[in-house]
């Protein structure tokens, strides 16, 4: 079972408590009807599909019920970090320097 | 209700009778207002709780606490929040009878509890409560001691929790 940091508890946690939530950092257009089809669409499904570093979100939603965001390996499984809802996505290469 | 009990000398599993029980949410720099108004500081850390006599509140969330009171003291709990909610605003939802409270206590109490649920429980705290799931469904997992556990879960999800630990104490009674 993977082990999940939840940066509002700033507990590790098992999988089984959170849910995940798609990409992170994907920012919904503030005038949807000023935009094509085709920027509509891949705002709706186009996502990165990234082999390696994946920002995403996840929710505890059997814990404190927050979303936040976390760095995964999409080939190893491994989390990077976790980081709370609304921050920056923490810079990768300093990340993996201090692994 | 009649309060089932599964009795052996490693774990004990019986239904508690019921407690006034609340929801709030609110901001945590109002939370010494409320704290008046409940008459027990509540504490600040997910995780954490605070006893004092039949009152009890427990932190689950950056704004969300779990409260526990005598029942006959609901109406005046309900009343003390809403005297303080023009100036404080939050909300106070009365789940007395959402839940129910299971109690799980003895020595084998750790593995009890361990058949279903999925967290580190040495890891917890006396005193301390989790929202956590219990084999699927979602329980707020309260420990009072060493050997003494409360499971706080919906109505609904009832049978089927209760049901599993009456199966598993048999389990572990018998040696399995
Ligand atoms: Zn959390």
């Amino acid at each position: 079972m993977l082990l999940i940091h939840c940066p509002y508890c700033d507990d590790t946690l098992p999988e089984l408590e959170f849910s995940y939530a798609g990409e992170a950092h994907i920012a919904r257009p503030a005038d949807p009807s000023k935009l094509s089809d085709e920027e509509w669409r891949d705002f709706l499904f186009i996502r990165t599909n990234v082999k390696g570093v994946h920002a995403e979100r996840w929710r505890h939603i059997n814990g404190c019920g927050r979303f936040f965001n976390a760095l995964r390996d999409t080939v190893s499984d491994r989390f990077l970090t976790t980081y709370k809802a609304g921050e920056a996505r923490p810079d990768t290469t300093t990340l993996e320097a201090a692994e | 209700m009649n309060a089932p009990v599964t009795s052996f000398d490693a774990v004990s599993v019986s239904v508690l009778p019921p407690v006034a029980r609340f929801n709030l949410r609110i901001a945590p720099a109002d939370l010494a207002t409320v704290s008046k108004a409940f008459g027990l500081t509540l504490p600040t850390k997910i995780g954490q709780g605070e006893q004092n006599g039949d009152r009890a509140a427990y932190c689950i969330g950056p704004d969300e606490w779990l409260l526990h009171a005598a029942e006959a003291d609901q109406q005046a709990i309900v009343a003390a929040f809403n005297a303080v909610r023009e100036k404080t605003p939050h909300s106070l939802v009365v789940i007395s009878d959402r839940e129910l409270t299971i109690s799980v206590t003895g020595p084998a109490a750790l593995d009890l509890l361990s058949v279903a649920c999925p967290l580190d429980l040495s890891r917890m705290a006396n005193g301390s409560a989790k929202r956590t799931v219990f084999d699927y469904a979602q329980v707020v997992l309260i420990r009072d001691g060493e050997d003494a556990f409360r499971i706080e879960v919906w109505r609904s999800f009832f049978p089927h929790v209760h049901g599993l630990l009456e199966i598993a104490a048999r389990e572990l009674a018998i040696g399995l």
